[in-house]
């Protein structure tokens, strides 16, 4: 293997590259973004970015990095086909041969069907966040299209700074996706803390010039929208390629797709749950650097393992710091330990630990889970104490 | 400006010029530092920046942050009583020389 080519210069692309020479990887690494400049942090965007402006925080990787480690960074260029036969990605009047492709190409955020929605502004790339930034530079009112970790953590700065806020969500709770009820409840009373106005289970069917308008026909005035209604994987490559692709680009649990020469990571990859075997897409960090490093030993080591990482994801809303460690599918059984960490359950089995600022509990959490299940009627027994497991 | 000398775990030394304000970790990753991963960015969701302040600067660098003992407790190498995360040791005017040491592993 001579030629590894990365499709994404996000924060998994990267990793895969920065792993690729960990382990003693000695080819060319050719990592392709479309997006211009370096490789940065996407997390702080809508948190700690949104309040400072401060764009070099973010910098994962200085440009002398990439020189040391001689991995060629080729930024603002679209990869327009794959063609597998020739082993070559084409990109504008250019082509890269590789013996080993990876997909990294994320997530792009859903626009759906509203009219007017293209007047909304996103929040995904640093320019996006620039430019919120510069709208912000005087008292606004803001209006949220959708109340996911996006959405409430943008409410939560621009609160803070001063902004009228005012959040649309289709579901009926906040989060609905990504956590139990009782955590939903718990920041839905933060946020209306703070004075921001939550729509609950009232979809938004128009923006308009001077605000946006909600199902019951409720008319929210803004001088400000922000979409924020989710994303959706890049994986049209994939497809047209010829790969398999259902809600992301489908992996095995080695992150190798269907061709032996082409693996994917990251928010574009639909890849079976370890636990449960259940297919799922992660939007994380933490899942797109795990992937990378498990690409990296297959490819220089050759070590076969399956991918088993337990997942982690964070919030950070105001004050509280929302931490998640392991994966809880819709209608898993909740319970409320005293303290407030919530515990959920598919059946017997603790599928995942929600916590606010209970950094303890989190990662006694992902620490016990990478060991092995845990049994409801085990933690019964423990008082819900995970250390007791 | 101030220097931060990074001490890896086979003994080399990296000597870098450091802005006030800056942390231990960011410092590192933008002066090419090896040994430190500083995979979440600061937001204190990993350990993958584990550092051991030098005995002599342990007073200048101060205690550890709310919540950064139980993520340390997670480290992939040993802890001590000298460790600290690195993206919380935020570098101040009167850190000018600091020195820390670098475990073999962060991930």
């Amino acid at each position: 293997m001579q030629n590894v080519v990365i499709i994404g210069a996000g924060q998994g692309g990267l990793q895969a590259a920065m792993s690729l020479r960990q382990e003693g990887f000695e080819g060319a690494i050719t990592l392709i973004g479309a997006e211009k400049g370096l490789p940065y942090q996407r997390p702080p965007l809508s948190k700690a970015y949104l309040k400072t402006g401060d764009a070099d925080a973010l910098s994962l990787r200085p440009a002398s990095f990439f020189e040391k480690k001689q991995i060629t960074l080729v930024d603002g260029t679209h990869v327009e086909a794959i063609d597998r036969a020739a082993r070559r990605v084409m990109a504008g009047d250019r082509s890269f041969d590789y013996d080993h492709l990876i997909l990294a190409t994320g997530t792009r955020n859903l626009r759906p069907p509203i009219p007017g929605a293209e007047q909304a502004l996103d929040l995904r790339t640093l320019d996006d966040a620039l430019r919120l930034r510069n709208a912000l530079d005087r008292p606004m009112r803001c209006a949220v299209i959708g109340g996911g970790f996006i959405g409430l953590e943008f409410a939560a700065v621009a609160r803070a700074l001063g902004h009228e806020v005012t959040l649309a969500e289709a579901a009926p709770r906040l989060m609905a996706r990504a956590v139990s009820p009782e955590t939903s409840e718990r920041f839905l009373a933060l946020h209306r803390d703070m004075g921001s106005d939550i729509h609950l289970g009232d979809p938004v069917c128009a923006v308009r010039a001077d605000g946006i308008t909600l199902k019951s026909g409720t008319e929210i005035q803004a001088d400000l929208v922000l979409m924020a209604a989710g994303v959706v994987p890049n994986s049209e490559l994939a497809a047209s390629a010829g790969l398999a692709v259902d809600n992301g680009v489908v992996v095995d649990t080695r992150m190798l797709t269907e061709d032996p020469a082409i693996s994917a990571l990251g928010d574009c990859a639909v890849f079976p749950d370890p636990v449960t075997g259940r297919a799922v897409r992660l939007e994380s960090v933490q899942a797109a650097t795990d992937h990378a490093r498990l690409i990296a030993k297959r490819l220089v080591k050759q070590v076969d393992d399956p991918y088993g990482a337990v997942p982690w994801f964070w919030s950070d809303q105001a004050d509280c710091k929302l931490q998640i460690a392991g994966l809880a599918a819709e209608g898993d059984d909740t319970i409320l330990r005293p303290d407030g960490a919530v515990f959920r359950f598919a059946g017997d089995r603790l599928s995942a630990v929600e916590t606010v600022n209970d950094a303890k509990t989190h990662m006694q959490t992902r620490k016990r889970l990478a060991q092995g299940p845990v049994a409801r009627a085990a933690l019964e027994a423990a008082e819900f104490d995970m250390a007791q497991v | 400006m101030v220097k931060v000398t990074y001490v890896a775990a086979d003994g080399t030394r990296t000597t870098v010029d450091a802005a006030p304000g800056s942390n231990v970790m960011q410092t590192a990753l933008d002066n090419d530092v090896d040994g430190i991963v500083g995979e979440c960015g600061g937001a204190m969701m990993c350990a993958t920046c584990h550092c051991y302040v030098d005995d002599d600067w342990t007073e200048k660098t101060g205690e550890r942050h709310d919540g950064e003992d139980d993520m340390l407790d997670c480290a992939a190498d040993e802890v001590k009583e000298t460790s600290r995360l690195s993206c919380q040791i935020k570098l101040t005017e009167d850190m000018d020389g600091l020195i820390v040491h670098l475990p073999e592993e962060q991930a």
